[in-house]
């Protein structure tokens, strides 16, 4: 459970590293695409199926140019699922007016407004998880800098993230010893949990005592300087355009209706 | 629990980023103003500490159910309200990217219900207090406790009205009430005997620790209450601007909930006044201008919640549509990645 | 002209818990010099190291480095001529990504943007890193963390490079790299470590401390062959210069110890003509077949070398 976790993070992480046209993207420029497209999908009132489906071209473009592997992500989307579900499933359950008849059988505007749900959250989720398979996150922290967030907590975002691994890594040993010798579920309590936290805390005051000396020792004075130079590009502010209008079409647009009677004329 | 971008609705989810943007920003400013710089690499480390502990589970006693650490109160005992929110809100983020627990626009919302209670409710107005300076174990847990079950309480009740307010989910209000804030008790009561637990491990072993940790933080003398209360004021004065904002423009979200809620369909008489006001703003401003321009032609007005009335011809189409929308957005992605293959081939 | 020269006078150090760490160390180390320290755990190592750049100021007696005494005021000063390079490189390595973190050092020394890179690029081509630098530290090996640690700290330009353990996180073949590494530096280097022979192929002088205080002090060759030293001190010779037959309590008699000095002095060479070899090959494929002869002779007359070291080894016996 904790190994499967602490392995699925690394090899997220992994793929952020990775090199193509998506990955050499302007962390600023992927982030406000992804924000915008999260809301528009977000915008769409509580019964609407059809409109959100054009939205599925950005994460399939995504997927396919940035190479991510799909099986991965949707799982992980499909293990976070759980509070959206719970919540969305009440629906059907209270919302039982028929409303539509889809080819003869009788569909409640309750059933709607779960699949709506269900689709945004698919939606929603898949592009967070499809920003941060594509972008490093020191890019991302950067690009929080950038439009505006404090230096502080980005700081501190860069800081967790790079020991973040060194943390868990050391965690996991400390679980696999606590599972090794732990049977029938006895030593895995509260009292158990709460030894093995303050240990791990502990120790990890140690490190941050260590790692200050270190900064320290290399002339660290209260602030953290960078010369890192993103630049955003034409193809960056192309990126981002073409989102801008590809979003608006679809949300103000009835595009799937079009096509829809568009065919329908053809055939 | 967290909260999830697919039960928000946008202004729900921007006016709780603005919130904690705002929270953010705020203790920025004064952790810079008095910051020992030992805090910052201290701060990182447990933001670092606390993503750890919390993928640990533990099994809680008399129930067989397993639980975890949400560490919301430990951040603000050891770090003091400032510091504790940014860590918070630095998990919470970290989180929200690698795990997408909840989705990026609903972080707002998370970090708000999972940082600000603790750092600015429960520890200055409950556990400082209950605690005292020179504190005994016991003291501390039972200041654990109850400011663990209050920090939880107010989160779980957050998520319902925000939930509430987006209008995305038929759970009438009490029922949603009945259903989230008892199991909320129950993990906050986890939360603070576990908070005490480490604090109290904490102090047995190495009581400089917590000291020096008091003494490198920026409030050495407490934080002010009033300042506390004028800050959530203004928080709540900005999300009643927002929401009736959304109210005016929105058909079936808060209206919808305010039915439930009230248990009648209009909103109450009083703010009808802002309503309109901010509507006529807001037809200015919008990105998009109403939701109405999506409904099919044959939509009449509302009555209750709108539900677009569906004639049978557009029905199909849009069943044609949607079939012809998926196939194509799925043709696309097997071309591209065809394509890719190929050129991997040839450069290799 | 006292050149970065290392000065302890009577230094005398005891923890908040009454433990004294350091109890009249005196040691002075002048330009250029490699110095190991070994002594047992507890010792007063770690805190000899602690002192060089003022973590922690003697509470009586005397640090000087370079022409500054070190005290609150200068060690501000002292930290951008010493390089202190931690035990575990995961400590050291603390910004996101290889180049952020060689460049922390350089940006708080307030260096210009292009100088900054600059630097960055020179260190790490120094320790054969240059392809890592947008890697985050957590993708990198144990070899790689710790020539990377070393780079960030050699990106100041430091006159002093001070170690704590360099080598214990490392495999052997990592470690060989960073020995190799670390014999081609310049600097004055200040190495403690319980890996013997790394201070035997670093370090040409070799302190021996115990209980906060020099035991004594001389050329490492010198040192780290004197069984009935080491031991005294719970050390052992380094295991180049063991030998499994050896009867326990025994003092070597000079012949033995130049027996075991002449295995150590030629370690390599067998090594190195094979590294000449290739060269030459690659010389030759690239039309330098000059170079390539020359070469081959080089290798040969190793090997010549080589069985000369065999037969003193054998007239040793």
């Amino acid at each position: 459970m904790f190994d499967n976790e602490y392995f699925n993070l690394g090899y997220l992480d992994t793929l952020s590293y990775r090199d193509t046209v998506i990955h050499r993207l302007d962390p600023r420029a992927k982030l406000i695409a992804t924000v915008l497209f999260i809301v528009t999908v977000v915008s769409f009132p509580k019964y609407e199926i059809a409109g959100l489906l054009p939205f599925f071209l950005f994460p399939v473009l995504l997927f396919s140019l940035a190479d991510v592997p799909v099986k991965f992500i949707l799982k992980k989307v499909l293990l976070v699922s759980s509070f959206a579900v719970f919540i969305g499933i009440f629906n059907p359950v209270i919302d039982r007016r028929i409303v539509y008849s889809l080819l003869g059988v009788p569909v409640s505007g309750g059933w709607i407004s779960f699949l709506s749900i269900m689709l945004k959250f698919f939606l929603t989720i898949t592009s967070a998880l499809l920003l941060i398979a594509t972008t490093s996150f020191p890019g991302i922290c950067h690009a929080l800098q950038k439009l505006g967030l404090p230096e502080i907590f980005v700081s501190q975002l860069l800081f967790l993230y790079r020991y973040l691994f060194v943390l868990t890594e050391e965690t996991m040993r400390i679980v696999r010893a606590r599972d090794m010798r732990s049977f029938g579920g006895k030593g895995k309590g509260m009292k158990a949990f709460v030894h093995l936290a303050g240990t791990l805390f502990l120790r990890t005051v140690e490190r941050a005592e260590r790692i200050y000396q270190a900064m320290l020792s290399r002339g660290f004075a209260g602030r953290l300087h960078s010369v890192r130079s993103y630049r955003f590009s034409g193809a960056d502010a192309a990126f981002v355009g073409a989102t801008i209008a590809a979003l608006y079409l679809f949300r103000a647009h009835d595009v799937v209706g079009a096509i829809g009677r568009f065919s329908m004329r053809v055939f | 629990m967290h909260m999830a971008d697919a039960l928000l609705s946008p202004a729900v989810g921007a006016t709780f980023w603005a919130g904690t943007l705002g929270t953010i920003g705020y203790c920025a400013r004064k952790l810079k103003e008095n910051m020992d710089e030992k805090m910052i690499p201290l701060m990182g480390v447990l933001g670092a500490f606390i993503f750890a502990a919390q993928m640990i589970n533990f099994t809680i006693p008399g129930t067989g159910s397993s639980g975890h650490l949400g560490g919301g109160m430990i951040l603000a005992i050891l770090l003091g309200p400032y510091a504790g929110f940014i860590v918070m809100a630095s998990v919470l983020t970290i989180q929200a990217f690698f795990f997408a627990d909840g989705g990026l626009l609903a972080l707002g919302c998370n970090i708000w219900n999972l940082g600000i209670y603790p750092c600015f409710i429960a520890y200055p107005l409950i556990f400082k207090p209950l605690a005292g300076s020179g504190a005994s174990p016991k003291k501390i847990t039972i200041a654990s406790l109850i400011s663990g079950v209050v920090a939880l309480q107010l989160g779980a009740f957050s998520v319902v009205i925000e939930t509430l307010l987006s209008g995305r989910s038929e759970l009438p209000f009490s029922t949603f009430v009945l259903m989230m804030q008892p199991v909320h008790l129950g993990i906050g009561i986890v939360e603070g005997f576990v908070t005490a637990g480490v604090i109290n491990f904490v102090r047995a072993s190495r009581p400089e620790i917590l000291e020096s940790a008091a003494s490198a933080r920026p409030l050495s003398g407490g934080i002010s209450t009033g300042r506390v209360f004028a800050g959530l004021l203004i928080a709540a004065v900005l999300t009643g601007g927002a929401l009736s904002w959304f109210a005016s423009s929105n058909p079936d979200g808060l209206e919808w909930s305010i039915a439930k809620v009230f248990g009648k369909p209009e909103l109450p008489e009083k703010e009808t006044g802002i309503a309109t006001a901010l509507k006529s703003v807001q037809e200015k401003t919008a990105f998009l201008p109403d939701y109405s321009f999506k409904k099919p032609e044959g939509a009449k007005e509302r009555g209750g919640p709108s539900w677009p009335s569906v004639d049978p011809g557009t029905s199909v189409s849009g069943i044609v549509g949607s079939a012809l929308v998926l196939a194509a957005v799925l043709l696309i992605g097997l071309i591209i990645r065809a394509l890719r293959r190929k050129s991997a081939c040839r450069t290799k | 002209m006292s050149h970065h020269i290392v000065e302890f006078q009577d230094v005398h150090f005891h923890y908040p818990d009454g433990t004294a760490a350091l109890n009249g160390l005196s040691l002075r180390i002048t330009h250029g010099e490699s110095v190991g320290i070994v002594g047992a755990n507890g010792s007063g190592k770690s805190t000899l190291l602690m002192h060089t750049n003022g973590f922690l100021l003697p509470q009586s007696g005397s640090i000087t480095i370079g022409d500054r005494k070190l005290d609150k005021k200068t060690r501000q000063e002292v930290r951008k001529k010493v390089g202190l390079i931690f035990q575990n490189p995961d400590d050291q390595l603390f910004m996101p990504t290889v180049f952020d973190d060689v460049a922390f050092g350089p940006l708080n020394l307030g260096l210009s943007p292009d100088r900054v890179r600059e630097c960055v690029h020179e260190a790490l081509e120094t320790v054969g890193c240059l392809g890592l630098s947008e890697k985050p530290p957590h993708h990198l090996s144990g070899g790689q963390k710790s020539a990377v640690a070393i780079a960030a700290v050699i990106a100041m330009q430091p006159d002093i490079l001070v170690m704590d353990e360099p080598a214990s996180h490392l495999d052997p073949k990592s470690r060989r790299a960073l020995i190799n590494l670390l014999m081609h530096f310049h600097h004055t280097k200040i190495i403690a470590s319980h890996d013997l022979d790394l201070i035997l192929d670093v370090c040409k002088r070799c302190v021996i401390i115990k209980e906060g205080r020099v035991i004594a002090d001389g050329p490492s060759e010198e040192m780290l062959s004197n069984r009935r030293l080491l031991e005294e001190n719970n050390l052992e010779l380094p295991l180049s210069l063991q030998k499994r037959d050896f009867s326990p309590g025994g003092d070597m008699d000079e012949i033995t110890k130049l027996h075991h000095l002449l295995g150590h002095w030629a370690e390599h060479n067998s090594e190195h003509a094979r590294t000449y070899r290739d060269w030459a090959k690659k010389a030759e494929s690239l039309g330098r077949k000059d170079l390539a002869e020359l070469l081959l002779r080089i290798a040969e007359e190793t090997v010549a070398m080589d069985r000369l070291f065999q037969d003193a080894m054998d007239l040793c016996r």
